[in-house]
């Protein structure tokens, strides 16, 4: 165990883009690493990336490990995998951390089955246990409002996903230093048993949620299908987008793509506004890194109250149709569109 | 082809699967179908498991049924605005095996009775909604379903569909009721702790308690309400005729409001979190209402019957039994081959013959003598509380007086003649 | 074609209910279901198997005895046999261990017929973590492919599949060879509204259930909690943030008060496009 050391976070690019969630992972993992006093490490798999080294140093990294290979120009499962293989064999790291995406679970799954090691999904809250050296990873337990914490005692690397726009990135530093250490790999392309034949981007469907600066979200609160509404017509007043909670998603008055929360999208915009939703952490841990946050509810011990800027304390059905009237007038005083920076 | 089974039984609630159970256990091959997402789930109402019918089905259930709590005491409310008259028993005999009568949550109680149907082989399919019998020359072969390839056939198909049995319907058998034929209840299921229970009722942990309560808590409308307790939850429910309550231009759930508001009741709720909120439609009508129960190759039992007592508000007995006598009766069909309507016929004979129809035969009057002589809710009712409180207050006038008092009262306000009248109408219509 | 679709048994979160006094689940009001996912998972076999035009869907469980619910559940959508490992030597497991022993109830269900697909749904709603797919399928050493938003094409003469698999921005287009392993999300498909023969069948289907002793070459310290890396160190309620203003008054007020608040915050949120 005591061969292990040193804090890695997984860096996942597309295309030479660095995603995100991977430079909050290392503002999240210094942290870390100063605490336990050891380095910390992005592991950079692709083509042609070398130029992306620097930008992970920027961003906190001591270290950049780094493989290059035209195999993994795409991320695969099978070819991914062999090459996080070789170095964490080689370097042995006490944490590996990867973000909750598509590809950065699959790949932490598959890693940590053939490391033999324990990994948490979807985390949301990271810390060590200094005395013993134990990475503490938080999630939030089973839809309720409460969080668990999970260990990894006896195995090693200690493994967790982590949520997207959860942990904060640090400032882009240019004049922070770093080694690069590039590894070689042998790597055949006939002998993989996936190919990426093509790269579709589809930028349509979540980027109205994702991107959005307001964000108009209801929960079950709204009574019923048709009173949801209401939820609707807000948005569509203040050009907004509609969000909403598993609760609505599940009765299907919403579909999957606007749930927002820990098993549906994590989103920060300028505004939102959450009606009729208590605040069960499973929603919170979605848009609580929301700029401002408006809460109508009515009961006033709502969870959702504690993360607002803003709350009411009524009944949605007689506050809600008063704000867009109050917006469609607003609009008409001013004599032009309502828009948002 | 279609599968061919010996019996389907349409619905999943007591009537269904006391059929269903005693026929796959007695060697018939049974399909039972059921609409809801599993058995109880669109039952709600009932709460009151009766030990006797339950007990001829499956001996000693309350060793492993999921019970709530054996009931010890009956209490009857008379309802004023501000005052109650209660009366009532509680006895320590029924706190012990054999016990009497039995709260029950339906969800459980229901799925853990079809699953005991399944045990003896019953197949049981739910989410799966019967559009209509297939009639063939007269006669139902069997049901289409709303599922592809939906059709299954079977030498009797037995109808436990329910109160609104549209099956019933298209065979011809009963018609749309009239308002006055079905009563609708709302019912309420209040989360409190059990210790909480227990003091407010004064009960121990495994006694529980029915109220029926008349008068003010219907607001003076022809039915009841009623409160059980459960373990940990209480069933508060009201129930009156759709006649009346189009007649007072009543919404259900304002009743139970005013129920649950009402200075008696309140205490008694106080603190709860209402669990689950629900509504149906029971048929009220009695005896007058109980359609054509067999034909060629169908029966009907339970709800669907129209077997339901509005005065003592029973339904889960009169549909086990007759359940159960359904399932006797085509297995003696079985026996002789036979699955026409004159050898199904015996199934209505053992009906007539049975505490169910009798029962109703002598409740039936009782509804419509309440709902046309409102008297006995509006003016009997407070007249008692009047007289009650009269009694109990010790003002120094000597109880004999008092008596004598109370019946001026009572005779002065409607007439010696027409209370004797009332009385007697009363005594005749519930005894 | 052979496909085997794992499932599980979990509680309905839809209803599930927490105490607030405890923080803990009220099972009593919790439902055992089929996960949402898995059953979108057996739907995508039935279309493969109709793609192709016959073959064989098994459907896999582990779990207690009720769990051959799930089984049943499955075998009305359409799968043809299913198989339940139950055992206290699997309780407690964690995605690791749970990966492990079912990869080894899919090696002996190979046996009886060899194994061309096998499915899993994205992951369960009662632990939300997505891990154990891809742990079969480095155990059982066969491609995953994760995130499958559509099956294309089935080759079964070079032994293809073409997939699409959803990725953060859009979808990549994969061939991968079979055997592999695919997981899939609910939009993949509509779970369809089973036929009454399916019915029929589920209500008289008995699952085969196998014991620890019925699979073969098992290393029993990696079973259960036992072998388990990962355990829960603690239960918490996060800490509460501050909360923010309340607005006061009756409701003309409030949203009057709102309004104002909102647009002060001009550089921050409105502006007007004269």
């Amino acid at each position: 165990m005591e061969e292990y050391r040193g804090v890695w976070v997984f860096i996942e690019q597309n295309d030479g883009d660095i995603e995100g969630v991977s430079l909050e992972l290392l503002g999240a993992g210094r942290k870390l690493a100063d605490k336990l006093e050891v380095p910390l490490a992005g592991v950079l798999l692709g083509n042609a990336i070398q130029s992306l080294s620097s930008e992970i140093i920027a961003y906190g990294a001591d270290v950049v490990y780094l493989i290059d290979h035209p195999v993994l120009k795409d991320y695969r499962t099978e070819s991914y995998m062999k090459g996080i293989m070789l170095l964490a064999e080689k370097y042995k790291p006490e944490i590996f951390l990867y973000g909750a995406t598509p590809n950065g679970k699959d790949l932490a799954s598959a890693v940590a089955t053939d490391l033999n090691t324990g990994l948490t999904a979807d985390t949301t809250m990271l810390d060590v246990d200094l005395e013993k050296r134990l990475l503490e990873a938080s999630r939030p337990a089973f839809g309720g409002n409460i969080m668990a914490t999970i260990l990894c005692k006896k195995h090693r690397p200690q493994m967790a996903t982590v949520r997207p726009k959860v942990m904060k990135a640090l400032e882009r530093d240019t004049s922070r230093t770093g080694n690069i250490i590039e590894e070689q790999i042998t790597l055949n392309e006939d002998a993989m048993r996936t190919k990426v034949l093509k790269i579709v981007k589809d930028v349509t469907k979540t980027a109205s949620l994702a991107d959005a600066h307001v964000v108009v979200a209801g929960g079950k609160g709204m009574g019923d299908l048709q009173s949801f509404q209401l939820i609707h017509e807000l948005a569509e007043t203040i050009g907004a987008s509609v969000g909403g909670t598993r609760d609505v998603v599940e009765a299907g008055w919403l579909p999957h793509e606007l749930q927002v929360g820990q098993t549906g999208e994590t989103i920060t915009p300028k505004v939102y506004f959450a009606i009729g939703i208590s605040g069960a952490i499973q929603h919170v841990v979605g848009m609580k890194n929301s700029e401002f946050i408006i809460a109508i509810n009515k009961d006033p011990n709502a969870p959702i109250f504690d993360v607002a800027t803003y709350g009411i304390v009524g009944d949605a059905m007689e506050i809600v149709p008063k704000l867009i009237e109050q917006f469609k007038e607003l609009r008409k005083e001013k004599g032009g569109e309502v828009s948002y920076v | 082809m279609s599968e061919k089974f010996d019996v389907i039984v349409v619905g999943a609630g007591p009537a269904g699967t006391s059929c269903a159970y005693t026929c796959a256990k007695n060697g018939l091959r049974v399909l039972q179908i059921e609409r809801g997402e599993y058995p109880g789930s669109k039952n709600v109402m009932g709460g009151v498991l009766y030990r006797k019918q339950m007990e001829e089905i499956i001996p000693e259930f309350w060793k492993e049924a999921p019970l709530e709590r054996p009931i010890v005491e009956q209490r009857f409310w008379m309802m004023d605005k501000e005052s109650v008259v209660t009366f009532g028993y509680k006895g320590l005999e029924w706190g012990v095996e054999p016990f009497n009568n039995f709260t029950v949550l339906r969800a459980p109680f229901d799925q853990w009775f079809a699953k005991k149907g399944v045990e003896q082989g019953v197949l049981l399919i739910t989410e799966t909604v019967v559009l209509e019998c297939i009639v063939e020359d007269g006669k139902v072969i069997g049901v289409r379903t709303d599922r592809p390839n939906g059709e299954v056939y079977a030498d009797v198909v037995v109808l436990a569909d329910g109160v609104n049995s549209l099956l019933g319907k298209q065979l011809g058998y009963h018609n749309e009721f009239r308002p006055d034929e079905v009563a609708l209840t709302v019912m309420e299921v209040i989360n409190l702790p059990k210790g909480k229970i227990n003091d407010r009722f004064n009960l121990e942990d495994n006694q529980g308690c029915t109220i029926e309560l008349f008068g003010d808590s219907t607001k003076g409308n022809l039915g009841t309400a009623f409160i059980y307790t459960n373990k940990e939850s209480i069933n508060i429910g009201v129930g009156t005729t759709l006649s009346s309550m189009i007649k007072a231009k009543l919404k259900p759930y304002d009743l139970l409001d005013y129920l649950k508001t009402h200075s008696m009741v309140r205490p008694l709720i106080e603190g709860g979190e209402s669990a689950e909120y629900l509504a149906h439609l029971i048929p009220e009508g009695g005896y007058h209402s109980v359609p054509k129960v067999a034909g060629d190759g169908v029966l009907l039992v339970g709800d669907a019957a129209q077997l339901v007592n509005a005065i003592h508000r029973e339904g889960s007995n009169m549909a086990m039994s007759s359940g159960k006598m359904a399932a006797e009766t085509i297995i003696e069909a079985k026996n002789r081959n036979d699955f026409s309507a004159s050898s199904l016929n015996l199934y209505r004979e053992k009906l007539y013959d049975s505490f169910i129809i009798k029962d109703l035969e002598k409740y039936k009057d009782a509804a419509h003598t309440f709902e046309n002589n409102p008297q006995y809710f509006n003016d009997y009712v407070p007249m008692m509380n009047r007289a009650a409180s009269k009694f109990f207050t010790v003002d120094g006038t000597p109880k004999r007086e008092k008596q004598k008092e109370i019946m001026r009262s009572i005779t002065g306000e409607r007439g010696t003649f027409k209370v004797i009248q009332d009385v007697y109408r009363a005594w005749k219509a519930v005894k | 074609m052979h496909i085997v679709v794992c499932v599980k048994q979990v509680p309905d979160t839809k209803i599930i209910k927490i105490n607030p006094k405890t923080n803990t689940l009220d099972r009593r009001s919790a439902p055992a279901i089929l996960n949402p996912y898995d059953a979108h998972a057996v739907q995508e076999a039935v279309k493969i198997i109709k793609m192709v035009g016959g073959g064989t869907i098994s459907v896999l469980s582990m779990g207690p005895p009720q769990a051959t619910e799930v089984i049943k559940k499955s075998i009305e959508i359409g799968a043809d046999k299913g198989y339940l490992i139950s055992d206290r030597a699997f309780a407690g497991a964690d995605t690791l261990a749970t990966s492990y022993a079912l990869s080894k109830a899919l090696e002996r269900i190979s046996k009886e017929e060899p194994i061309d697909l096998v499915i899993c749904g994205l992951h369960a709603i009662d632990g939300d973590t997505g891990q154990v797919g891809p742990g079969i399928a480095r155990r059982l050493d066969i491609p995953p492919v994760t995130n499958v938003i559509e099956v294309s094409e089935l080759n079964e003469k070079e032994k293809t599949i073409l997939l699409k698999r959803k990725i953060a921005n859009g979808y990549q287009l994969i061939q991968a060879d079979y055997p592999c392993l695919l997981t899939v999300g609910k939009e993949i498909n509509e779970i369809e509204y089973s036929p009454l023969p399916n019915m029929i069948k589920a209500a008289r289907y008995e699952p085969v259930i196998w014991t620890v002793n019925d699979l073969e070459n098992v290393n029993r310290p990696q079973l259960g909690l036992k072998g388990s890396p990962t355990i829960v160190g603690k239960m918490f309620t996060p800490p509460k943030p501050e909360g923010g203003m309340k607005l006061e008054g009756n409701s003309d007020e409030q949203v009057k008060q709102l309004i104002e608040l909102l647009t002060d915050k001009q550089d921050l949120f409105f502006t007007h496009v004269n």
